[in-house]
């Protein structure tokens, strides 16, 4: 099973009130499982091997059952995210319209690898499949801004944008 | 009542938020708040730019983000019926001739489940009913039996849009005919094809049509729970549909004692967590369960054992959305569209090397030709038209040579391609076949459960093969080969997924083994698409020596002394091709 990257998990007490509140109200019902982690990460942004715990103790399913939910599903995150995520597009058509050489000079700017996240939990990148925009394509989204019909070239400015404001938080 | 709407439409969240919100302030300013209403549609652009198209007139205002030009609009047009010339949109300032071709896309379409969207308020129940809406439903409950309704569809002859094409009426009787007391309607809204978007602009743009029908089928089956499965990368579908379902429910159309005929029905909304094979739909069961999302071996279907062990019918989205109008257009309407095999109109996301990139809804049948040349406008910059795809990653290409062929579910299928949820994305010249044959199968390789061996490793293996091509490493053995691997993949995978995995591959090696050939033989992409096997040369006559591209390039590849012909390092050179688009000259040249 893997562990966290790293990563040290901590909770605040309005996470943990809302967690106990959300075992108490679906965690009766094993077929909730995929609800109920959907909603746990929402309130922890991602789902460590503490919080997968607290859901299989809480639904009274076994850890092994979780984990593999967990990992089936490319929305469930073990890893957590960075203050700004870039993710490319990478359907169909923002593929043949370049997304592949925009992903490819993002991780070069950034200087990571697709899903993973600066050491100063800063940028990460998250590569998605078609979100359905394809008339815009090639699409990037930083957060839940969005930037269409861009090249490569774009990328540094793009990222030049969120460093700014990385500076400023 | 409202003098005039106001349709709002855009890409961004966040700036039609805000546009929203000036509109309403400013109409609060010119006294007109009880005259206009504000609505936020489903976009149709292919920008980033917001839209605003004013009813009755129809007038269509483009690129408005700004205060003074909303406020210019409101005191103008919606104050005193001046039309504000500046900032209408491209189409509208044109010759009468310009005008007609803009409008071709839409007029050319024949639109039954997209009939409502961008017309109606999304969000409001009432404006869904006063385009005949949950008619088809009271029909249904007061006037006719629950076989009646599974004849009806059965007669009317619609296939699953889903991408299969299985008969709807077929599904509903195996249902209908089972007494287990406990039965479920489930909707596939997972769509997942990459470049197809038609069920996300249904579920936006009208997602009464599509809660009506459920209503529908678990009358017809005998069902009281359904349940809609949709991705929850479309958070704005989600809010759309629970939105939808609230308003019904108040309304009485969904719950206890549905228009007093003592049906009761009751919807819920499952979120999918982003896996590609919980579109298939024994898949898709499994994980409204709760469990790992992965596929079942079929019998028993889910019309005999679905959901919680119990009978389910589960129909795509667009297959809901004609439901509603054959019920109360009639099946012998519904029957006169499209060909003699598949009936009904097929929404197409069309997208790609095209002019205009967006739905087409047209009658089954539509050759390829029409499609893109009469309707989206043709290819652009001038540029050949090489391939169409269809059915995503489950799907195959269709050549130039089958341009006339009436599209439908059995020709598609008949020509090595298929029919799928309905992406349509067209190739030019500059689209190498197996560079695309690589993308899918990159996708299917990463969308694999992992259940069957001859999927989850099988099309690793195709992907490393096909990336030896296309590096300029493979032999002719390594083709064959590659051939024998796709037969067996598709023969030993339990799930659609698996078995249509390798189409891709095979069609275009049916159409383009020449491209695949000149990869090996000639070490040679003909697309110049393909890193390995492209180099960038200077042609010296034309170069001037301005000194652009050695300024460009980014690992210092190009050398030339000022006024002299330049030339590039093929060592040093990356392959960006920054220099060759930066050319004003034309005087560098991919091979």
């Amino acid at each position: 099973m893997k562990e966290n990257n790293g990563f040290c998990f901590t909770e605040t007490p309005e996470q943990k009130a809302k967690m106990e509140a959300l075992l108490a109200e679906y965690g009766g019902d094993e077929t909730n499982l995929l609800v109920v982690l959907q909603k746990a990460q929402d309130i922890y942004g991602y789902l460590p091997i503490e919080v997968q715990k607290k859901v299989a103790d809480g639904m009274g399913v076994s850890m092994e059952k979780v984990y593999g939910v967990v990992t089936f599903y490319h929305f469930l995150r073990t890893d957590p995210l960075g203050k700004f995520n870039f993710s490319v597009c990478m359907g169909t058509v923002c593929y043949v319209k370049g997304a592949g050489m925009i992903n490819e000079k993002l991780k070069e700017v950034l200087g990571i690898d697709d899903g993973e996240c600066t050491p100063d939990g800063v940028f990460a990148i998250q590569p998605t499949r078609c979100i359905g925009c394809c008339g815009l394509a090639p699409v990037m989204f930083v957060n839940d801004d969005v930037y269409g019909n861009i090249s490569q070239y774009d990328v540094e400015n793009i990222v030049d944008i969120y460093r700014k404001r990385a500076r400023n938080l | 009542m409202y003098r005039s709407h106001v349709l709002v439409s855009g890409n961004e969240e966040s700036v039609i938020k805000k546009i929203v919100a000036d509109l309403n302030e400013l109409l609060v300013k010119h006294r007109l708040q009880n005259d206009v209403k504000v609505l936020v549609t489903y976009s149709l652009n292919d920008d980033d730019k917001i839209s605003l198209i004013i009813y009755p007139e129809g007038t269509q205002y483009y690129d408005v983000e700004g205060y003074d030009k909303l406020e210019k609009i409101v005191s103008r047009h919606l104050a005193e019926g001046v039309i504000v010339k500046e900032l209408l949109a491209k189409g509208e300032e044109k010759t009468d001739e310009q005008k007609e071709s803009e409008s071709e896309f839409i007029n050319r379409q024949f639109r039954v489940v997209l009939k409502n969207s961008g017309i109606i308020d999304p969000e409001s129940i009432d404006e869904y009913i006063a385009q005949d809406g949950y008619q088809a439903l009271g029909k249904a409950l007061t006037q006719m039996t629950p076989e009646q309704v599974v004849e009806e569809i059965k007669a009317s002859g619609l296939r699953g849009r889903g991408g299969g094409g299985f008969p709807t009426g077929k599904k509903w009787e195996f249902a209908c005919k089972s007494d287990d007391p406990i039965k479920y309607i489930c909707c596939n809204a997972d769509e997942g094809d990459p470049g197809a978007f038609m069920d996300r602009s249904v579920l936006e743009g009208d997602p009464h049509a599509v809660i009506e029908a459920m209503a529908i089928a678990g009358y017809a089956i005998g069902a009281h729970k359904g349940y809609i499965y949709v991705r929850a990368e479309y958070p704005r579908a989600v809010s759309r549909l629970e939105i939808a379902i609230a308003q019904a429910k108040e309304y009485g159309l969904l719950g206890k004692n549905i228009f007093d005929s003592g049906f009761d029905f009751d919807l819920e909304i499952r979120l999918g967590a982003g896996a590609f094979v919980c579109g298939e739909e024994t898949a898709l069961l499994t994980s409204i369960e709760g469990n790992r999302g992965e596929p079942h071996p079929k019998p028993p279907f889910p019309a005999v054992k679905g959901l919680f062990g119990h009978p389910t019918v589960l129909n795509n989205v667009e297959t809901f959305a004609n439901i509603p109008q054959i019920i109360l257009k009639g099946a012998d309407w519904f029957n006169s569209i499209g060909t003699e095999k598949s009936k009904g109109t097929k929404v197409f996301a069309l997208g790609g090397k095209i002019e205009h990139v967006g739905l087409v809804e047209v009658p089954m049948g539509t050759t390829l030709r029409k499609v893109i040349y009469k309707i989206g406008g043709g290819i652009p910059n001038g540029k050949k038209f090489k391939a169409a795809q269809t059915g995503g990653p489950s799907g195959g290409c269709i050549p130039a040579e089958y341009l006339d062929i009436p599209m439908d579910y059995d020709n598609l299928i008949g020509i090595g391609s298929m029919m799928g949820s309905g992406g349509l994305i067209i190739m030019d010249e500059d689209n190498c076949m197996v560079d695309m044959a690589k993308f899918f199968l990159e996708f299917t390789v990463d969308e694999s459960c992992g259940m069957c061996t001859a999927c989850r490793v099988g099309n690793k293996r195709l992907y490393e093969l096909l990336t030896k091509i296309t590096d300029g490493e493979a032999t002719m053995e390594d083709l064959d080969k590659l051939e024998e691997l796709c037969y067996y993949i598709k023969d030993n995978s339990l799930c659609g997924l698996g078995q249509s995995a390798p189409n891709p591959v095979l069609s275009t090696l049916k159409y383009f083994r020449d491209e695949y050939i000149a990869h090996i033989k000639d070490k040679k992409c003909p697309a110049g698409v393909c890193k390995n096997l492209i180099t960038f040369e200077v042609l010296p006559d034309e170069c001037t020596g301005c000194g652009v591209c050695k300024k460009l390039c980014p690992v210092g590849a190009i050398k030339g002394e000022a006024t002299e012909a330049h030339r590039i390092d093929k060592d040093k050179c990356i392959k960006c091709g920054l220099c060759m688009e930066k050319c004003k000259y034309n005087a560098i040249v991919k091979r």
